[in-house]
C-alpha cells in the first residue's frame, strides 16, 4: 500500500550510515564456563571464568581496572572488576564476596557452570603511562581485587618501574584475600606490608592502619611529586584519608588513581543506576584520578 | 525548511491517509474531581478519537520509544546448558499524531543518551527510527516552563510541524514521506500574509508564558547550593514514590532483573524504568546506601537533569512540561525548588 511507512530494521542493516555500531553487540554476551572455584576467606571466593570458544578467547582484551558483567540466566547480571592479569586474555579470574542474591547464589555454583560475560566495560589504572615511576599500591579489604590486576601486570613487566610498594590492609587475618599469593608478591624488589585491624594470636605482622605504613613510605621517599604513582582501592572512607595524606605529602591529584564502587545494571551507560553529576561510572570509571573523583559532587 | 499551508477540514485527509498506519496521540481519558479534562497519549482507532486541543498529557510519550517494561532477552535452559534470545521487540512504524514542541524536545534529549554515546541501545533506536510524528504547536498552561529550558519549538525530530493559523494550518517539513503527504492533500505554498500571520501567532505564544525558571549560571548555583537546606526542606515533603520519573518525558533510568519459569526451563531478562527518587536506586548489595536520604535523592533528580546532563550534552534534560509537579503528590514544582535553591523563595 503507497501510504504504508517503510519498517526500518536496524537489526538486519536497513539503516543505512546512521547505524554507530553493531546494534546486536549491545545485549551480547560471551558464553562462558566457570572453570574454578576457590574459597579465599568465609565469605569471598575466587572463580575462573574461561570465555568458551578459544578464538574469542584470545580476542577477549582487558587493561587492570576494567570490569566485565558477569550473568546467571534466570539469577540477573552484576559487574565485577577484573582480578587477573590482561595476558590471559578471556580465561579471567573474579574475586566476589557472596553479599546480595546473585553473588550468594553464585557462591553455591560448582566448577562447570555455565555463564554469560559481557565487557570489558570502563576505564583502567594506566599502567603503562606508570613506566619508569615508583609506584604505591594500596589496598584495603575487597579493594584487593580490583588492584590485583594492576599489581600482576606491574609484576610481569617489573623492570618497567622503579620501586614498587605494596600496601594491603584487612579488618582481622581471616579477612586477608590471596594468602597464598603473598609470599609470591613479596620479592626481593617489591616491599610488601600487610596490616591488620585486629590481630589474633596466630598473627605475626603488623597490626594498625593501613596510613600507619604509609607515612613511614613517605618519610621514606625522595621526590614524590616527580616519580610516583598510587593506585588506590579500598572503601570510601579509606581511600579517602590516604589521597588526602599523599596529597599533602606532594603527590599530584592526577597521579593517584582510585576505582569506585556503584549500583549498575548495564554498564553500557544507559541505566544510570551508576550516575554521580555528569559522569556515570561505568563508562567514565570506574578507575577515576583523584582529582576528578574531588571535583565531583558525593562521589565519595 | 520547506514550509506549507492547508485548510483545517483537509486534517481529517491527512490523518486517514497517514492511518493505513498505527496511529498513536492524545485522547480524552476522562475528567479529575475538578471536572478538568483529563489526556493521555494512546493507539488510536478514529479520527474522532484524536483530540488536538489537548492540555498536557498524563504521561509522556516515552513509553513508546522506552516502554515501561521490556523483556531484553530470553533464555532456553537445559539443565546446565542455555541459549540467550535478543529481541529488540520492533516490528512495525508508529505515527505520533499531535506531538506538542517539549515532547519532540523530549525524544530528541533522550536520542542524546540512547541512540548516540558509547554504546547506542538498539531496543530504543529501533522504535524511535520507526516512529513518524506530525507536531502540532500548543498554548502554554500556567505549569509549562518550557520557554524557560528553550525547548517551547522544536527545530528537528519530526516528520512535519503545524501551527494553527485559525482556518488553515501552517506546516514545517523536514521529511520526504512527509512532503509526499502533504502533496497527496494538495497543500499549498504559503503566502506572504501566511509567514505573517505565523510569526504573529509564535510571538502571541511567547507572551503567554505564565512560569519562569531562571537558568542563568544554574550549573553553578547547583554545585555552590549543595548543602543547602532548601534540600532539606523539600526532602521532608518528598515520598519517594517516583511518580515525577514516571511521568516524566525525558527520565529514562532503569533497573535490569531476570525471572526463572517454575519448571526452570525458561528465564526472561526483563528491563523496567525506575526512580532515583526510590529508596533502593543507589543501594549496592552488602547493604550500603549512596543515597539513603529523601533529600538526596530528590537532590540528585535536579542534579541529573539540571547540572549533569548540561555538562554532558551541553543542555538541561529538563523540557519544562511541568508534568512533574502537577503529578507530584507533595505538590513539589521545578520552579519552585529552583527558586528557592537560588535564595529566592
Amino acid at each position: 500500500m503507497k501510504n504504508k511507512l517503510d519498517f526500518i530494521d536496524i537489526m538486519h542493516g536497513s539503516d543505512g550510515h546512521h547505524r554507530k555500531e553493531d546494534p546486536n553487540s549491545f545485549e551480547y554476551s560471551y558464553q562462558a564456563e566457570i572453570t574454578n572455584v576457590y574459597s579465599l576467606t568465609k565469605t569471598e571466593k575466587l572463580y575462573q571464568i574461561q570465555i568458551a570458544d578459544p578464538k574469542l578467547r584470545t580476542k577477549f582484551t582487558f587493561k587492570p581496572g576494567q570490569f566485565v558483567m558477569l550473568e546467571l540466566p534466570g539469577i540477573g547480571e552484576a559487574p565485577f572488576s577484573i582480578s587477573s592479569s590482561p595476558v590471559r586474555h578471556g580465561d579471567i579470574e573474579l574475586c566476589i564476596r557472596g553479599a546480595g542474591n546473585f553473588t550468594n547464589f553464585l557462591s553455591r555454583v560448582q566448577r562447570g557452570t555455565k555463564v554469560g560475560l559481557s565487557g570489558p566495560f570502563g576505564t583502567h589504572f594506566p599502567v603503562e603511562k606508570m613506566h619508569g615511576q615508583d609506584l604505591l599500591l594500596i589496598a584495603g579489604g575487597l579493594g584487593i581485587a580490583p588492584l590485583r590486576s594492576p599489581l600482576l601486570s606491574v609484576l610481569e613487566n617489573r623492570s618497567r618501574y622503579g620501586r614498587v610498594d605494596i600496601m594491603y590492609g584487612a579488618k582481622n587475618p581471616d579477612e586477608l584475600l590471596f594468602t597464598y599469593q603473598h609470599e609470591e608478591w613479596r620479592r626481593f624488589d617489591i616491599n610488601l606490608d600487610i596490616t591488620v585491624d585486629q590481630a589474633d594470636k596466630q598473627w605475626q605482622g603488623r597490626t594498625g592502619l593501613i596510613t600507619e605504613i604509609l607515612k613511614e613510605r613517605i618519610q621514606e621517599s625522595t621526590d614524590l611529586a616527580n616519580n610516583t604513582f598510587a593506585i588506590v582501592c579500598g572503601p570510601p572512607i579509606m581511600f579517602r584519608f590516604v589521597c588526602d595524606m599523599l596529597t599533602q605529602a606532594g603527590l599530584p591529584m592526577q597521579k593517584m588513581f582510585v576505582s569506585l564502587e556503584r549500583r549498575m545494571h548495564c554498564g553500557r551507560g544507559k541505566c544510570c543506576r551508576c550516575n554521580i553529576g555528569s559522569t556515570y561510572t561505568c563508562i567514565d570509571g570506574p578507575v577515576f584520578d583523584y582529582w576528578s573523583v574531588m571535583n565531583l559532587k558525593e562521589a565519595i | 525548511m520547506i514550509f506549507k499551508v492547508f485548510p483545517k477540514k483537509k486534517l481529517s485527509l491527512l490523518y486517514e491517509l497517514l492511518a493505513v498506519n498505527t496511529m498513536v496521540g492524545p485522547t480524552l481519558k476522562g475528567k479529575d474531581r475538578n471536572g478538568k479534562s483529563l489526556y493521555d497519549f494512546d493507539v488510536l482507532y478514529t479520527f474522532d478519537d484524536l483530540a488536538l486541543d489537548y492540555t498536557a498529557t498524563i504521561h509522556s510519550a516515552k513509553r513508546f520509544v522506552l516502554p515501561y517494561h521490556e523483556k531484553l532477552s530470553s533464555f532456553d535452559i537445559n539443565k546446565t546448558d542455555w541459549k540467550k534470545h535478543v529481541d529488540i521487540n520492533v516490528y512495525k512504524p508508529l505515527v505520533f499524531f499531535g506531538m506538542h514542541p517539549c515532547d519532540i524536545n523530549a525524544l530528541n534529549k533522550l536520542d542524546m543518551v540512547l541512540a548516540g554515546n558509547v554504546y547506542p541501545n538498539p531496543y530504543y533506536i529501533g522504535k524511535r527510527k520507526n516512529i513518524f510524528i506530525v507536531g502540532l504547536d500548543c498554548s502554554p498552561e500556567p505549569q509549562c516552563f518550557c520557554h524557560s529550558m528553550g525547548t517551547d519549538s522544536a527545530l528537528h525530530g519530526f516528520d512535519m510541524f503545524l501551527t494553527d493559523l485559525g482556518d488553515k494550518y501552517f506546516v514545517e517539513v523536514l521529511s520526504a514521506t512527509a512532503f509526499d503527504f502533504l502533496s497527496q492533500i494538495k497543500s499549498k505554498e504559503p503566502s506572504k500574509k501566511d509567514h505573517q500571520h505565523y510569526k504573529q501567532v509564535n510571538a502571541l505564544k511567547n507572551k503567554n508564558f505564565a512560569t519562569n525558571v531562571e537558568t542563568n549560571d544554574l550549573t553553578k548555583i547547583l554545585d555552590l547550593e549543595f548543602d543547602a537546606k532548601a534540600w532539606d526542606q523539600w526532602g521532608d515533603k518528598c515520598l519517594s514514590c517516583g511518580t515525577c520519573s514516571n511521568v516524566c518525558p525525558t527520565c529514562y533510568c532503569y533497573g535490569v532483573e531476570e525471572n526463572i519459569d517454575l519448571d526452570l526451563k525458561n528465564a526472561n531478562k526483563i528491563r523496567s524504568l525506575h526512580s532515583c527518587n526510590l529508596l533502593d536506586f543507589a543501594k549496592v548489595s552488602g547493604g550500603h546506601n549512596f543515597r539513603p536520604e529523601k533529600s538526596t535523592r530528590l537532590k540528585y533528580r535536579y542534579y541529573h537533569k539540571h547540572r549533569g546532563f548540561v555538562e554532558a550534552f551541553e543542555e538541561s534534560l529538563c523540557v519544562g512540561c511541568g508534568r512533574c509537579g502537577q503529578a507530584c503528590l507533595a505538590d513539589i514544582t521545578p520552579p519552585e525548588v529552583i527558586a528557592s535553591v537560588r535564595g529566592k523563595e
